[in-house]
Formats: structure tokens, sequence, C-alpha cells
């Protein structure tokens, strides 16, 4: 009846998971109930469960990564303490079975369930307001990717209360995660909550690069498209490149360990190196998914509180292309070791340098738009530089690890971890830092408090250098990564090290939540009335903050990049200053609960196929089918704003004089 | 500034470059302690023609990017601060956004860099290719290495004996590796004699190696395999050449043989636990390890 699951599943003997799943459980049920006791139900079901509002998704986004960090960050927490103390002959108290589950759930969820979700979220909530649209192109379908991600979130962290997770490694290699050797449901857990987030993103993607190549404010040439646009175009192309890449790899694995196939086996012709082939086809270019648009925000803010245009936007726009399309050609530099032959690893070794040109040009375009500026330091300008100084040491050693005879001393240590933290955090954390408080006034209608923000920003950046730098160094000393204890008592200093940097990111992340509670208490103080709080150069900032469900009630004109820029150096030009303006009704999608129902249906569909109940996989399967047939026949897509409606709005949110 | 009293202010504007000094000398100090520490062991402490050439590669490429990285950092920290937005001194350029020459100098600098990398990796990869022979006129020693769950296993093709979890080589010979593995991957790796390389089941890797001088150097998995990876490390010694054929003679006369039955014994999963020696191998093992004959030798692994 219940396929493999039993009690037995639940880790009673464990206490570590015990009391921090009760925990999560309790807050969980402390929530819905306050949700329920205040009646909050249909407020959330309406503006936000079921909206297809590409901002409040891209809210949605950030907030369900925000939740994810806290888990990816307890998990690094476990990590750090345990190597903190396990030295010599003390095995430190977590053993190799729940240590294994914890690096392999830390780098999967940091990956797809934080850095993913956080991009995407960006991506969504200012594309079409910096494109000068209404929505994204296809508004529902954007709600169901934001719901299939949710999905698997929901079952990556079932995985700790009801069953295991997988031991094997965030990509899950095989042979090691064949039937043979990780015979439990852990790496059924990773494949499908994987897969079925996997599938939000593949349509997350189509949705954005759709909405960048097609819908645009008139007279918006890519030539005048933002330089977050761009990044974003990038971005996407490679996730619509790339993602399939991924379904198709974990399908034929999942083909392994269901029917008995023979595609990475060790038998049969089975070839696991394949697998580690392909895995890393999508992983390379995944790397750029993410950093890409973490460039791009670094771009808007430099330029917009440097109050300059870019520096060299074309190089910026070149450079951005050729690191989407060469990053497609390096992936054999994450295994120099599989003794491929001197020609092939020194091709993909030269292969990765060639990104690091494209990659340096920008660091000096953001370094020349700098240069005559009149810079506000305000929060996102101390990411901007803290990531300009910290990045290009990530990018050293990440060059360095490229030269296949570097790599294979290199190769799989603590150096590695090192490198790939430098730049996941110094690159993608800071700039996603960055974006949001860049935008958080545009979402929300207030800035957010700047002297906490400036102390989170700290914290980061010292526990970064404080954790990582003393990584760097015990690879060099030979240290490599996954050991879950050591016998060489010269590394507990540095571990020890390693652990207060880790404590610094955490007193950080405490304050990003301390400064988000201070900031809605002083919301009143901190309102953005213009809509314009940074003197912003690109259009989202000639919207009201937050902007109405129509984002734009005339659309606007462009002829240049940094279009609001230039209309704000015109009196009298910018939209509704002595112009007559007449509105006409907009059409805005209806809320949609097909995602929703998706979610649910996939969540039960995953949750029944790791555990083999088939009963549920066919109602799972069949539920997702009837959800998506009902919207496929569904033809009240859309609702009429009545120009009154629209009038009214502007009225008393409309463009007034700034004082700039 | 604060508008602060000026005797209150005095006492701290005293103590500030003191504090501050006493913070980059820590600072400093940890830093150099730090190197310090990884200079006498591991990668940067190499004892061997391999691990050597490799040093001289991470520090030659270091240096090179260094000399653009310091100034690009530098130049990032005075441009912000000097371009700050209360600095009336400096000059505000709202339109200035081109510049051919920068454009062409900020494209040639990276490339130029890398054009010298390029050709470190290319050589690099060509002299230090793993299977490729090392340049040294002594006679390599053959070993054959197969990587069990989790324990390795050393077996010497001429000299017909194997050790477990030790591994115990002439100083000053070249050694010839061939590497398999019984179930998953591992990576085989001494961080003081250079390079590494996968063990891989079904598949036969190679690796060249030579320590120069007598001494025990550590070797590990770097690859993870599963619960008991972290044990996974293992001795080399090196020796010199009398003691090393004393110590083939003695593990001739001692120890089990391992053919095909005490083999079984050895896939089953198990932590790393001492060492062992094997006066007798069966012959072909490693050929019939890694061409996939070992069915019966390959028990699946409990939960």
């Amino acid at each position: 009846m219940l396929g493999r699951l039993s009690w037995a599943a639940i880790p009673f003997d464990q206490p570590v998971v015990m009391i921090a799943s009760g925990t999560v459980g309790f807050v969980i049920f402390c929530v819905l109930a306050l949700v329920t006791v205040k009646g909050w139900w249909p407020y959330l079901w309406r503006e936000w469960i079921t909206s297809v509002d590409h901002k409040r998704i891209g809210v949605m986004y950030i907030g369900l990564a925000l939740l994810m960090l806290v888990r990816g960050f307890s998990d690094a927490m476990l990590m750090r303490s345990q190597l903190a103390l396990a030295a010599g002959h003390a095995q430190g108290y977590l053993p190799p079975e729940h240590y294994d589950q914890i690096f392999s759930a830390h780098g999967t969820i940091m990956i797809f369930f934080v850095a993913m979700p956080f991009v995407v979220g960006l991506m969504n909530f200012v594309l079409p307001l910096q494109l000068g649209v209404r929505d994204v192109a296809f508004p529902v379908l954007n709600s169901i990717s934001f719901w299939l991600t949710a999905a698997g979130v929901l079952l990556v962290n079932v995985s700790l209360v009801v069953g295991e997770f997988a031991r094997t490694g965030w990509l899950a290699y095989p042979p090691l995660s064949e039937v043979a050797y990780s015979p439990g449901v852990g790496v059924d857990y990773y494949l499908w909550s994987l897969q079925i987030s996997g599938l939000g993103t593949l349509l997350s993607g189509i949705n954005l690069l759709t909405t960048i190549l097609k819908l645009r404010a008139p007279g918006m040439g890519y030539r005048q498209m933002p330089i977050f646009c761009w990044t974003a175009l990038a971005s996407n192309l490679l996730i619509v490149a790339s993602f399939p890449i991924l379904t198709a790899t974990f399908a034929m694995l999942l083909l392994d360990r269901y029917g008995g196939f023979h595609f990475f086996t060790n038998d049969l012709g089975g070839n696991p190196m394949m697998y580690i082939n392909l895995i890393w086809c999508w992983g390379h270019p995944e790397v750029y998914i993410l950093i890409l648009p973490a460039f791009g925000v670094f771009s808007e803010v430099v330029a917009t509180f440097s109050g300059k245009p870019l520096f060299g936007r074309r190089s910026m726009v070149m450079a951005t292309m050729a690191i989407c399309v060469l990053s497609f050609l390096v992936w054999l530099h994450h295994f120099f070791t599989m003794g491929a032959g001197a020609d092939v690893n020194a091709f993909f070794g030269v292969m990765t340098m060639i990104i690091a040109v494209p990659t340096g040009v920008k660091i000096f375009n953001w370094l020349f738009t700098l240069y005559g500026g009149r810079i506000r330091f305000t929060v996102p300008v101390y990411w901007a530089v803290g990531f300009m100084v910290t990045f290009v040491i990530g990018g050293m050693t990440g060059v360095l690890m490229a030269i296949p005879p570097a790599d294979f001393v290199l190769h799989n240590s603590l150096f590695l971890i090192a490198h790939f933290h430098n730049v996941a955090i110094g690159g993608v954390v800071f700039g996603v830092m960055a974006g949001i408080s860049y935008w958080f006034p545009k979402a929300f209608g207030f800035t957010l408090n700047e002297r906490l923000g400036k102390a989170v920003f700290w914290c980061w950046f010292f526990g970064f250098y404080l954790a990582f730098m003393p990584l760097y160094v015990l690879g060099l000393m030979g240290a490599t990564r996954r050991m879950q204890h050591y016998s060489n008592l010269h590394w507990q200093p540095l571990m020890l090290v390693a652990l207060a940097g880790a404590v610094l990111i955490l007193l950080g992340i405490a304050l990003t939540g301390v400064q988000l509670a201070v900031s809605i208490r002083q919301r009143e103080r901190n309102r953005d009335v213009t809509g314009d709080p940074w003197n912003g150069r690109t259009l989202e900032w000639s919207t009201p903050s937050p902007p109405p469900a129509w984002n734009f009630s005339l659309l606007p004109q462009i002829d240049r990049a940094d279009a609001f820029w230039a209309m704000k150096q015109q009196p009298g030009t910018a939209p509704g200053r002595n112009v007559k303006r007449s509105y006409e009704a907009i059409h805005v999608p209806r809320n949609n609960p097909t995602g929703f129902y998706l979610a649910f249906f996939a969540v039960l569909l995953g949750f029944s196929l790791i555990w083999r109940i088939w009963w549920g996989v066919g109602l799972g399967l069949l539920g997702a089918i009837v959800v998506c047939l009902m919207q496929a026949w569904r033809t009240d897509g859309e609702i009429e704003v009545p120009v009154e409606k629209i009038a009214a709005f502007e009225r008393l949110h409309g463009p007034k004089e700034r004082a700039v | 500034m604060h508008a602060a009293s000026p005797d209150r202010m005095s006492p701290k504007v005293a103590k500030t470059p003191g504090a501050l000094a006493v913070w980059l000398r820590a600072i400093s100090m940890m830093g150099a302690a730090m190197l310090m520490a990884s200079c006498n062991e591991g990668v940067l402490d190499p004892h061997g023609p391999v691990g050597k050439a490799e040093r001289v590669i991470l520090y030659d490429s270091t240096a090179i990017m260094l000399a653009v990285i310091i100034p690009v950092i530098v130049l990032t920290l005075v441009f912000a601060w000097w371009f700050r937005a209360r600095n009336n001194h400096a000059r505000y350029r709202p339109d200035w956004e081109y510049s051919g020459r920068i454009e062409m100098i900020i494209w040639s600098i990276p490339a130029l860099v890398i054009l010298f990398l390029g050709g470190i990796a290319w050589t690099g990869s060509h002299d230090l290719d793993p299977p490729a022979p090392l340049k040294d006129s002594t006679a390599p020693l053959d070993i054959e290495v197969i990587s069990l769950d989790w324990r390795w296993l050393f077996i010497y093709p001429h000299e017909g004996i194997a050790s477990l979890n030790r591994l115990v080589v002439p100083a000053g010979v070249p050694l010839r590796f061939r590497l398999t593995s019984t179930t998953v991957m591992n990576s085989f790796f001494v961080p003081q004699l250079g390079s590494q390389i996968y063990a891989m089941p079904n598949m036969v890797t190679r690796l060249n190696l030579e320590a120069d001088q007598p001494g025990t150097f550590e070797g590990l998995s770097a690859m993870f395999s599963g619960d008991g990876f972290s044990d996974m490390r293992f001795d080399l010694v090196s020796t010199e050449a009398e003691a090393f054929k004393d110590w083939v003679n003695t593990t001739k006369t001692q120890g089990g043989v391992l053919d095909a039955r005490t083999f079984e014994e050895l896939v089953k999963p198990a932590k790393a636990d001492g060492v062992q020696t094997y006066a007798q191998v069966s012959e072909g093992l490693f050929d019939r390890i890694s061409s996939g004959h070992r069915a019966a030798v390959s028990p699946q692994r409990g939960q």
C-alpha cells in the first residue's frame, strides 16, 4: 500500500534531526495557525498564491531563496563545526552516514534552491519593468514555474524527516549514486526534487527569454536594452540550452535506478564517465546562469550610484555574449584528472582561460564607470565594491585551476571549495544582496535600513575572508573535500578560523532578518514617494513604488539606453509632465491557481515515486494532466482594468516633480 | 566627522592608529603563519620531480596574475574613494562613457595574461601528462593500484607481492602506476609527490610519479566514495634502494596469498584498519578486476 514507506523511515533515533525538524514543524504550525486565526488565507490566496503578477512571483522566489538560505546555511554550520572538532582521533559529533547527507544537501540546496531562485526572482521582478512592458510573455506559466520550484523545495525538506537525503555529493556521480551503492531513497529524493524544480526553471527560462526577445517597450531595440536585460538574456539562453541536458541526464540515471537500465552502471556496458561529462555540460553553463545576472546587477548599481552611464557599454554586451557562448566549451575542466590525455586537457584549459578575458574586461569597465563618478556610498555600492575586490581573487584561483597540471594537485581539495565559494559568495551572493537592497523600494515602496544593511555587508565580507582564506591554505596542505574527519592536527587551527568566519556570516544572515524587521517598522519614515529613490537611469524607476499591477499606465517611448535618465534631463518631456494624458483600458491576466494545483500533484507524484507508492504515482500524474487540461480550456484569462481606475491611480501615485 | 567635543575626541584619535596597527600586524601575522604552515606540507612541499614542476607552475602563474590583480584591487579602492560624492576635488564627468584607447587596453591586458598562461597550460599539460613516462634513465617500478571500499591495494606485479594501505617504494626510481577500482570512483593522490588521477571501475588510468628522497608521505583518496572515505588514507614510504629490496624479500616470506578467494574478502566494504602485506599474488588479478570480470567479487553495499 505504501511502497517502501514505513515508520522506520522516520529517524526517531537521531536526536539532532528530530529536534531540528520538530522545531521547524512547530514554527510552520505556528505560522499556519496565525494565518488562520487572523483570517489571512483569502488575502494570501488572492494576492500571492494565485497571483500571476511577475512582481509578486519575483518576490516569492526571493522569499523562498531566503528561507532556503537559512536551511542551506544550517548545513554549512554543521559541517564547519564538525570539522573544527574532528581532528586527530576525534570523530566529531556527526557520523559519516549523516555528514554525507549534510554536504550533499548543502550543495544541492545552495545551488538549486538558493542561488537559482534568487537570480530567477530578481530577473522576474526587474525584467518587465526595465523593458517597459506590463508583464512577462506567459504570466500563468510564470506562476507554474515558481510553484514547481517550490514543489522541489518541499520534497528536499521532507527528506530531512521522512527517509534520508543523498549521500553522494551534490552532483550524485555514478556509480556511487547507482542502486548498487546507494540503495536507499536518498538519491531518489535528490533526483525527483531536481527533476520537478528543473522543469520549473526551464519553463521560466523560456518565458523570460520570450519576454526579452518579443516584448519590449516601443522603440527599444537591442542597443537600447538595459544591461541587466542583456545579462538576463544570456542567462536565459543558457537555461534553455543547458537544463534539458540536466533533465535528460537525470532521466537516464532514474532509468538505471528504477528500470534496471545500464547507462551509467559498472556492468553491462554502462559508463559512469558519460554521466560526468553530461552533468558538467549542464553544470558549467549553470555557473554562468547564476553569475551573469549578478554582473548585470553590478552594472546597474555602479552606473546609478556613480551618476554616470556604464563605461564601455558595447564592450560589456560583447563580453556578456562571449561568456554565454564560451561557457559551453569548458566543461571538461571539472575532471582533468579523469585521464583524458594531454591535448584534450590543454584545449579545455585554454578555453577556460579565454573566458577570463571577457570577465576581466567587465571588471575594468566597472572600474572606469567609477572613474569620474560622483559615487554615493549606499548599501548596493558596498556590495559592488566588495564584489570587485573579492571576485578578482576568485577569478585568479579559477584560472590557476584551469591549468591542468595545477589542477592535478588542487582538484577536489579545499582549495577548490574556497575557489567556488569565492566566486559564488563574492559574485552571486553579493550581487543578489546588492540587487535586493537596490530594488527593494521598488517592490515595497520604502527603502531598507542603511545602517543595518552596511552591518550585514561587513559581516558577509569579513566572514567570507575568514571562512574561506584558511580553506585555500588547507587545500594547499593536502586537505580534500567531503572528509568527515582528519588526522592531521596542524589543520585544526585553520578549521577553527573557518568556523569563526561561518559564525560571522551567520550573524550577517541574522542581521538581514533584523534589517527587514526594523525597515518594516520604520517604513513610514523611509517611504519612497517619488518612485525613484536612487536617481535611477532605467525605466523601472519611472513607475511608482510599488508599481501597479499593469506596471505602466502609458507604455514609454524609448530612443536610447538609460532612457529614464534622458527623460529626466529634459524637463517637460517625462511622461505626465505638462502632457495631457489619455489612458486606455488595460487587460491584465486574471489570477490563476493552476501553478499551485500543479505543484500539489507534482509533490504527490514525486513523493510516491520516491517511495514506490504506485497508486500515488497514478493519482499524481492524473491530477497533473487534468489540471493542465483545465488550464488549456480556460477562456477567462484576462480582466480589464477600466480607464477610471487607471486615471485614479495615476492621480494618486503618478509622476510628480521630483526633488533631485 | 561626528560633532563630538574635542577633548572627548582626542584620546580616540590618538588611539586609532595604534589599534589599526595592532590589527594590521595581527592580520599579517596570521596570513604569514598560514602561508608558513602551508609551505611545510602538502603540495607546496614536494618531494619528487612531478610535484616540483607543478609547484613551479603554481608560483609562476600566481605571480603573473597577481601583477594584474593587485593593481586592479588597489585601483578599485582608490577610484571608489576618490570619486566619492563628498569629495569636491574630484571631477565629475556625468557623460563620460567611452574611450577607444582605454577599451583597447582593457581588452589587451587580460588577453596578454591569458596568452602567457595559455602557453603554460599547453606545455604543462603535455610535459606533465599523467601517463607520460618521466624523463629518467632508471628503469621504472610498476605498481598496480586497486581502490576498494574503503582501502587501497597496491600490487607489485614483477615482484609478485601486494600491500594493503601502505605503499613502499624506492627513492629516486620512477613509479609507473596503473589504477582501477572495484566499485566506485576514487582519486589516488599523494600531495607531496604531485599529480592525482581517478581510479575507476572497468577502467585503467595511468600515472607516473617519483619520490626523490626517503621519507613518509601521506596518500589519500581525493574523490568522495562513500561512508568510509575519510579513512581512505595510506602512507607512501619511500626508502633507499637497498631497504626496498629488503622489504620485498621480507614480504615474500611473510603474509598470506592474494587470490580470488582472499580477494573476495577484501572487496567487502570495510573501513581502513591497519596495513597488511601478501607474499604472493595470483597472476593477472589487476587485469581481471579492471576488465570487469569480477561479478563474483562485487557485492552490493548494504543500506
